[in-house]
């Protein structure tokens, strides 16, 4: 799965003898083509936005970041993701709990349905609360008569963020904690412990890097959702903006210096998830050299 | 042995269950329901006429073949980039290997408004096939391009644990008996691969047929030429044209299910390959 | 294939897997490499396939140094220790493999491959997938594979390590029949001692990436030439004191010496079913096996422990009973060589001790 932390590469399964590998030309022109396609794909536009931000130099940099609409695009941002994220935990954690110590019938609908919204349009996901509690949706009149707001508003914005990153937690914990199996639990449980000792002391321990990582990749996600908050906010500036709507609308008004400025903050984050995940796999890399009975 | 419900030993099952149930009927179940609740309010012709008129066909057309195309492209070089990682030695791999995951990390919009900047007539790279009088942004080529950035590590990440557990002795076989490296390539370590590559290849198609934030600024929403279906709904929804948008959300629901039911079917049916073999 | 291999060692890091190593294999044996774990024998194979190159000396086969011709080139069949079965290809292909890659026609390759199935006995299961296959299926396939190309000389790596107990003695002599009838050279390294035994004509015996000792089974068995064949070989067990059995005083006699036993150098039993009674020494049973076939006994004598086993056509022996021991023979070790010395009080006429 994407994004899922896999084995580290190692240095000795590259050093292969030479019957079972290409020739030192065909390596370094494969290396060289790799290297250039990823350069060209994922490392320009990289590049482009940073480049882009400081364009008029540092002064405007921080002058677009620090306007008044831009603040109030990142508490919303902060806000929502503070809402979203740690219910978002919750619910992983109770999922993979269930999924992974348990077997009942239905399990594999569960985690299909825990895959869902990575095949729902982010613009689906967003017209379905449309469609639930708009102005003219199912529950419209109701929350009118009761004068709540939900789509155009906080509400709305929280609950699409949601939906479309409520699988992140969950899948970085359902391969960690299956692979860990229900032994150290079980063990736990004979000896007395009750359900919440189990958590905390037996599992919680053992799945510590993983859900770290998890809560980051969600937290990034939740903060850079575009397509679905787009639908239900109403693109009401300094009130429902999240930071990329807001990167939208300093785009679409041609200022485009401040929309870079403002998107570099979204790009620091991005490379803060991503350091995340080198150490958390570096890490869980040293797990498995300890219990494997590593050095000494 | 695991917990089987009620009779196990472990607690909290009842409790984890339902809380997840739960956050799932209300967050996905109900509002996926909506979809269908408001298209069954439809007449039947209503609905058709909403989802098959030239508009939305071409939407569609326009989404599932750059989608496809950039699906393709991903899985060639997809599987280059997963096996220069998995195989080769060479200075700053870790890092090269980070960067793999941040069309992962990126939030859509930045990498739209990066792409179109760099594709536009006047961008670094649009500007250097001006000359030759070809556009790349605001037409399918560059909707494609930004999906090749959104789909890479779908391909990568799925292959590379699987050549990485690749054994060498398949390999040393092979060459005992006289092959050399394209054969072997293609004979013993391609067959190992079609599996995580189309499941790779399902996953960026699906992610790329309903992409939104990194392909909208990019595409320059022509209708009829690079107007991408997501966009299409969220057109209608401006023009409260509830009734369309969720009838072409409808059929993109069903496509996407189906893609979604394909790559779980794949991924079963390759553990179950291995654990036999 | 005649084999030649001069000197030849190769390091892994600090580690000699090969050390020196110099031996000389005849056209059509079939050769065991036998020894513990980690004691070179695999990367002997391996280095003969070209799957390994030396760090020093040479190997040469049939006159040939090859030490520079890639494994493509060097005409040897392999077979893995897991199979390394193709496993997206059937049966037929798996075999055919090696055809292919010569370019062989097809009516050439279906006609060697169906000879193939015939001689493994497989005929029928061409098409099938190899996780269809039983373990001993497989290897067999895998067998026939690396026969398909009609190689000069056929290497075999712990070919039964991962086939249950029971189908390991059954392919084990399936294998040397099939290796006789074909007359192929073949090398295969095994760290069970039965194993080799069973099916070399000759063995070699690494211990430590060191060639102790080259033979045939019964003269390795019989007359182990170093320490650590002494006491690798057989049920062998060093004894604590053997000085104080009565015939071999003198010969463990000075520094530096030990003594290694066999359970059938040892007879254990009642004062008339003894063959030298009167030279026999008193022991007392300590423990009894029950071994299916025989019973097992360990019997101390004068502070040695002694395993010797007892036919179950004669009456059982419980754990604390007195019985008479002789022993007829034993190895005598010091540091480099082993000599076995037998009994001198069996050949004296009037055998009595004074």
């Amino acid at each position: 799965m994407a994004g899922a932390i896999h084995a580290q590469l190692s240095d000795a399964a590259s050093d292969r003898p030479a019957h079972v590998t290409e020739s030192r030309g065909v390596r370094i022109a494969l290396i060289a083509v790799a290297l250039l396609f990823l350069a060209l794909v994922i490392l320009l536009p990289l590049i482009s936005v940073i480049v882009e931000a400081l364009s008029q130099g540092w002064r405007v940099y921080v002058k677009s970041i620090a306007e008044k609409d831009a603040l109030s695009a990142l508490r919303l941002t902060l806000l929502t993701a503070a809402i979203a994220v740690p219910l978002n935990t919750l619910f992983g954690v109770a999922a993979a709990w269930a999924v992974t110590k348990f077997n009942f019938r239905g399990k594999n609908v569960l985690i299909t349905l825990i895959d869902l919204p990575f095949a729902v349009s982010p613009v689906i996901s967003g017209l379905i609360f449309v469609l639930l509690f708009g102005a003219q949706g199912l529950l419209g009149p109701w929350l009118a008569s009761h004068d709540i707001k939900i789509i155009f508003a906080l509400p709305g914005i929280v609950l699409a963020t949601i939906f479309v990153t409520f699988p992140f937690v969950a899948r970085e914990l359902i391969p960690l904690m299956q692979a860990q199996g229900v032994q150290e639990e079980e063990a736990a449980a004979t000896l007395g412990a009750k359900g919440w000792q189990i958590f905390w002391r037996v599992t919680l321990p053992n799945i510590k890097w993983g859900l770290l990582y998890g809560i980051i990749l969600c937290n990034a996600r939740a903060m850079g959702e575009f397509g679905a908050v787009s639908v239900v906010s109403g693109h009401i500036r300094g009130q429902t903006n999240t930071l990329p709507l807001h990167v939208e609308i300093l785009y679409n008004e041609y200022q485009f210096t401040a929309s870079f400025a403002v998107a570099s903050l979204l790009v620091l984050l991005a490379l803060v998830t991503l350091i995340v995940k080198a150490v958390v796999e570096w890490k869980s890399g040293q797990r498995t050299v300890e219990s494997e009975g590593g050095a000494g | 042995m695991k917990g089987s419900g009620k009779a196990s030993v472990l607690p909290g099952f009842g409790l984890s269950l339902g809380f997840a149930i739960l956050y799932l009927s209300l967050i996905v179940i109900i509002p996926l329901a909506s979809v269908l609740i408001k298209t069954a309010g439809m007449s039947f012709s209503e609905f058709w006429a909403a989802v098959t008129n030239a508009r939305v066909l071409a939407s569609y057309r326009v989404s599932f073949l750059t989608a496809f195309f950039a699906a393709a492209i991903n899985a060639v070089f997809g599987l280059l980039v997963a096996w220069v990682l998995v195989r080769y030695r060479f200075p700053g791999k870790r890092l090269v290997d980070s960067i793999v995951d941040l069309p992962f990390a990126l939030p859509t919009a930045v990498a739209g408004i990066a792409l179109t900047s760099i594709y536009a007539p006047t961008g670094w790279v649009g500007k250097l096939f001006q000359p030759l009088g070809i556009k790349i942004a605001y037409t399918p080529i560059g909707i494609t391009i930004a999906l090749i950035f959104i789909g890479l590590p779908f391909v990568v990440r799925t292959v590379q644990p699987v050549l990485q557990d690749l054994e060498k002795d398949v390999e040393e076989a092979a060459v005992m008996l006289g092959a050399y490296r394209w054969r072997t390539f293609r004979r013993v370590i391609l067959p190992e691969l079609i599996a995580p590559l189309l499941t790779g290849f399902a996953l960026a198609f699906a992610r790329g047929i309903g992409e939104y934030g990194s392909v909208v600024f990019i595409s320059g929403n022509m209708p009829m030429k690079t107007e991408i279906a997501p966009l299409l709904i969220m057109t209608k929804l401006e023009q409260f044209d509830y009734a369309g948008a969720t009838a072409i959300a409808l059929v993109m629901l069903v496509i996407s299910f189906a893609l979604l039911l394909l790559i779980n079917y794949l991924q079963w049916r390759y553990s179950r390959r291995v654990q036999a073999g | 294939m005649r084999i030649e291999v001069r000197n030849v060692t190769k390091r892994f890091g600090s580690l000699k897997a090969v050390d020196n190593v110099s031996f000389t294999i005849e056209e059509g044996k079939l050769i065991g490499l036998l020894g513990p774990s980690g004691g070179g024998k695999s990367t002997l194979l391996r280095m003969l396939a070209g799957l390994e190159t030396p760090d020093e000396g040479d190997i040469i086969l049939d006159g040939k140094r090859v030490n520079d011709v890639p494994p493509q080139k060097r005409g040897i069949g392999f077979v893995f220790q897991n199979y390394a079965l193709f496993r997206h290809m059937t049966v037929f292909d798996n075999i055919a493999f090696g055809l292919e890659v010569k370019k062989a026609k097809k009516s050439e390759i279906r006609e060697r491959v169906e000879e193939l199935l015939e001689l493994i006995g497989l005929q029928g299961l061409a098409g099938r997938y190899p996780h269809q296959l039983s373990g001993g299926q497989r290897q067999r396939v895998a067998f026939a594979r690396a026969l398909a190309p009609r190689p000069s000389l056929l290497l075999l790596d712990e070919p039964f390590a991962a086939i249950d107990a029971k189908v390991r003695k059954e392919l084990r002599t399936w294998l040397k029949e099939m290796i006789e009838r074909i007359g192929i050279t073949s090398i295969f390294v095994t760290h069970d001692q039965d194993e080799a035994v069973e099916v070399a004509d000759e063995m070699l015996i690494f211990s430590n990436g060191r060639l102790e000792q080259q033979g045939s089974p019964v003269e390795i068995y019989r007359h182990p030439k170093t320490p650590f064949v002494a006491s690798f070989i057989g049920e062998s067990r060093v004894l604590q004191h053997p000085e104080r059995l009565i015939g071999f005083e003198e010969a463990v006699a000075g520094g530096g010496k030990s003594a290694i036993i066999r359970p059938e150098f040892v007879e254990v039993g009642l004062q008339r079913e003894l063959s030298y009674p009167l030279s026999a020494q008193r022991g007392v049973v300590r423990q009894t096996f029950f071994r299916g076939a025989h019973l097992e006994l360990e019997v101390e004598v004068e502070g040695n422990r002694l395993i010797a086993y007892r036919s179950l056509d004669r009456e059982p022996l419980e754990p604390g009973a007195e019985v008479l021991v002789f022993i007829h023979r034993l190895y005598v070790l010091d540091e480099s060589s082993a000599v076995l010395v037998e009994n001198p009080l069996k050949t004296d006429p009037m055998p009595v001790h004074i």
